[in-house]
């Protein structure tokens, strides 16, 4: 547990990604196996407990120390773990730190009601820090700033391997990961994974900038819609049937429906949706279906699931990424035309001119399931990651309001104490005259470190009213919102939603009578 | 003759704590006629008082911030002597926080009542240390009044710093720390600790530093962190207000290592908001375990709780069967904030 306790304390406080690197680095090619192993299914999120989840975790804390007193500690402190690390009265004990491979076997090994001892146990047995990092492990959600990618990225590098080396293998690998280390380390071959229905590493693009628009030589490119839903793969392979995100977590078990689809032979890339009579539904309805582990016949019939293919990247074992996006298309179309699964059509190719008409065609697109343009280079292989060049997305610019700021909320994590999320209104007019402020939404993101400071600084001295964690203020600033798009929503007392809000300027200039009318978001409602 | 209620006679107004038989407040935030000041921290020393009383060290602290002020009157009392105000017999004690901070003791016809303004229990090279003064309230700072704050031992945080620097010797490492009273001790600490090479000090810190050497305590050999050629910070400490580090101020070092030395290190996702890269837990307050002693030492059956996280406070008086309550003091920062 010290040498993984130790990084995590090092990565939270690492503010640059190659320093996290080489942090992660030096700690695999130190840790012996199986410790290495854990903490990289910890790092990577792949590592879960179903016996030690917070409740169990609130109750050890409650069993030895003052609720009220923790209550008010957690409120200050904003995050779980770190509260009853800090908090943990600890008993003496002559036990050693753990091994992190203890940790995790003995957890898993552990029935429900052992664990409450097996941990406190630990927890006597380690220091403030040491109890942070198995309080962080076994809660999940380690939040030191670390992705998956970023975390294999670090195992790569001990064998100066690429990351989508190991991405393409990180399918067929098991806990604690030996012969992935062992690949790297130059000790062994390559871990065979060929067969079966992995995930393969995807290709992503680049959002295109509007001042390198004009330099594009746009006869090199091919154009598509690009869809408001989600991206997966669909795998199948030798009767093994799954469905990955973009980042390769399987969520298979959400659909059902698709998987009884995939009746072929092929690893397809496209974007899912909800789609209802040959339309797409709105993103919130996508939403219903996103997360579970399980799914209602209800859910099924309501929400019907649809992907919308894009890109073949195999068909029956033969690979087709070293092909270029032409090619792959042509395959695409053939194969598609002749395996016509379910629940898929293709994602029709634009027919491009020039810029000017790409540009008219970007910006007249009002239709909600869209979001942009893709452009993809014609003679492109398909490659793993995010390469400059071949892909670009061009989003259509966001809608975007004035709002005056009404509440602000405590953030939590790397924002405890500081009130970063924040609930705004718009002006609306009122029965008995005058006009007051309706809530239309939140945004918690869009300022920099900064502005944070500043808006927190500006909620704290404008305070009118408590609420827990949440600060009414005196109306005073205005934000301009950017958002994807507003809908009517029930749920709002403005009866109005707006899908993916941000800050996108503090107008601290703007007087809040000139912020915006309920009768604005009216006329941006989604056609 | 029975013995006055204390809040009949200590009572909180807008300005303050007010002591009504001696008419005069304790570390006044508005300019009062008469003013006993704790200590010299801004928030608790304030410029403008017709008449101040305070300890020969925080009277020096308070004239190197605010220049000796016109037509004020300055009584220096030295900690334990006995001084009357109208029917109150005032002490100051040593509270342990800064040089020449002070806890007020009060009493008039027979009730006592001890207000501690901002207190620690450990040790600090720079100043006396705090003694415990029976009484009938207690009046106690609570800034780091929860649980969560326990603040390790100094040597094991300068530790921290000692080796980051034999870690990193390319690079400078800039300490944030308040000009008055953590900048000394965080020096001393140093030097207890067996480093002996130039410190170098923020502009900021260089009138407080040498009032600190007057006043009798050696800091080593400090230079000026001005004008200098980036090289000559490498591998070097430099002090500095937490503010200045954020700031352009901050350019002129080499790749600094960014060390913020307060009791708010304790809480990382702090820490890691002020963008700290090595935070040290160093603190001039009272963490929990030292706020419950101390609530235990004085014996007060009567606490009052100022600045800082009271409810904790409070809760905990009351489960120790201590009357407690939150005096609704304005106008006091919290330390980092």
């Amino acid at each position: 547990m010290k040498p993984f306790a130790a990084l995590l304390d090092a990565l939270i406080f690492m503010p640059s990604r190659n320093g996290k690197l080489r942090l992660m680095t030096e700690y695999f090619a130190t840790t012996p196996d199986p410790d290495r192993g854990y903490a990289l299914a910890a790092l990577t999120g792949d590592l879960s407990f179903r016996t030690a989840k917070p409740a169990l975790l609130r109750q050890l804390v409650a069993d030895r120390v003052d609720p009220e007193l923790f209550a008010l500690s957690y409120d200050f402190v904003g995050d779980l773990a770190e509260t009853a690390a800090l908090i943990w009265p600890q008993r003496p004990t002559n036990r050693d730190w753990p091994h992190l491979a203890e940790v995790v076997e003995g957890l898993n090994g552990a029935g429900r009601t052992e664990v409450p001892t097996l941990l406190a146990g630990w927890l006597d047995s380690l220091d403030a820090t040491g109890r942070w990092a198995l309080l962080k492990l076994i809660t999940g959600g380690l939040r030191v700033g670390v992705s998956a990618r970023l975390a294999k990225t670090a195992v790569a590098a001990i064998g100066g391997q690429d990351v989508a080396e190991v991405e393409e293998v990180w399918h067929g690998l098991t806990l604690p990961y030996e012969p992935l280390f062992a690949w790297v380390e130059g000790r062994e071959d390559r871990p065979n994974v060929a067969a079966g229905a992995g995930f393969r590493p995807l290709m992503l693009a680049n959002p295109l900038e509007e001042r390198d628009a004009d330099s594009l030589d746009i006869a090199l490119y091919r154009a598509e819609w690009k869809w408001d839903g989600i991206r997966v793969q669909m795998a199948a392979k030798g009767g093994e049937r799954r469905i990955y995100s973009r980042t390769g977590d399987d969520i298979s078990g959400a659909f059902p429906d698709l998987l009884e689809a995939m009746a072929f032979d092929a690893v397809v890339d496209g974007e899912l949706l909800v789609l209802r009579e040959s339309e797409v539904a709105p993103f919130n309805d996508l939403q219903q279906r996103l997360n579970r582990k399980s799914v209602t016949a209800k859910m099924l019939r309501d929400y019907p699931a649809h992907v919308r293919l894009y890109d073949l990247l195999f068909e029956e074992g033969e690979d087709l990424r070293p092909l270029s996006f032409d090619a792959r298309r042509l395959r695409l179309e053939q194969w598609h035309a002749r395996t016509s699964p379910l629940r898929t059509d293709l994602s029709p190719l634009i027919p491009v001119t020039d810029m000017d008409a790409l540009r008219q065609m970007r910006s007249g697109a009002r239709d909600q399931s869209i979001e942009g343009l893709m452009l993809k280079r014609a003679d492109s292989p398909y490659l793993a990651g995010r390469p400059k060049g071949p892909w670009f997305k061009w989003k259509r610019d966001p809608l975007t309001l004035d709002v005056v700021l009404m509440y602000a909320q405590r953030g939590h994590g790397k924002r405890s104490s500081f009130y970063s999320d924040y609930t705004f209104g718009v002006w609306r007019e009122e029965a008995a005259g005058g006009s007051a402020l309706v809530p239309v939404g939140k945004a918690y993101s869009g300022f920099t470190d900064e502005e944070l400071l500043r808006i927190d600084k500006w909620v704290r001295a404008h305070t009118t009213n408590r609420f827990g964690p949440v600060r009414e203020v005196e109306p005073g600033l205005v934000f301009e919102v950017a958002f994807d798009s507003a809908h009517p929503s029930p749920r709002h007392k403005s009866g109005y939603a707006l899908r993916f809000p941000r800050i996108h300027r503090i107008r601290w200039d703007k007087p809040i009578e000139e912020a915006d009318g309920i009768e604005a978001v009216r006329g941006l409602l989604a056609v | 003759m029975s013995i006055p209620k204390p809040e009949s006679w200590v009572e909180v107004r807008p300005e303050g704590l007010y002591v009504r038989p001696g008419r005069f407040h304790v570390d006044p935030t508005r300019p009062v006629e008469k003013a006993v000041i704790t200590h010299g921290h801004a928030d608790h020393a304030r410029a403008g008082h017709k008449a101040v009383l305070a300890t020969p060290g925080t009277l020096a602290i308070m004239a190197a911030r605010y220049g000796v002020e016109e037509g004020q009157a300055r009584q220096a009392l030295a900690y334990g002597e006995p001084v009357n105000i109208g029917e109150v017999e005032l002490r100051l004690h040593p509270a342990g926080h800064v040089l020449g901070s002070a806890q007020v003791s009060l009493t008039y016809r027979g009730s006592r009542i001890v207000i501690s303004g901002d207190y620690k229990r450990r040790r600090d090279p720079t100043c006396p240390a705090f003694e415990p003064v029976p009484c009938d309230v207690f009046v106690t700072e609570a800034t780091f009044a929860l649980p969560v704050f326990r603040h390790p031992p100094d040597s094991e945080e300068i530790g921290k710093l000692l080796h980051s620097l034999a870690l990193f010797p390319e690079r400078a490492h800039v300490v944030g720390v308040y000009a008055l009273g953590k900048a000394q001790r965080v020096i001393c600490l140093l030097r207890e600790a067996g480093y002996d090479a130039p410190i170098f000090i923020h502009g900021a810190l260089q009138g407080l530093c040498e009032l600190y050497e007057a006043q009798g305590v050696a800091l080593g050999p400090l230079l000026p962190a001005l004008a200098r050629e980036k090289e000559e910070f490498r591998g070097r400490l430099v002090l500095a207000p937490p503010s200045a580090i954020a700031d352009r101020w901050s350019r002129r070092l080499p790749e600094p290592v960014t060390a913020v030395a307060s009791g708010w290190m304790r809480v990382r996702q702090r820490a890691k908001q002020r963008g700290v890269e090595l935070p040290l837990v160093i603190s001039d307050h009272a963490d929990w375990d030292e706020l419950c002693q101390t609530l235990a030492d004085v014996g007060a059956p009567e606490v009052w709780v100022t600045h800082g996280r009271e409810e904790a406070l409070v809760h905990h008086a009351r489960s120790q069967g201590i009357r407690a309550r939150a005096l609704a003091l304005v106008g006091f920062e919290e330390e980092g904030q």
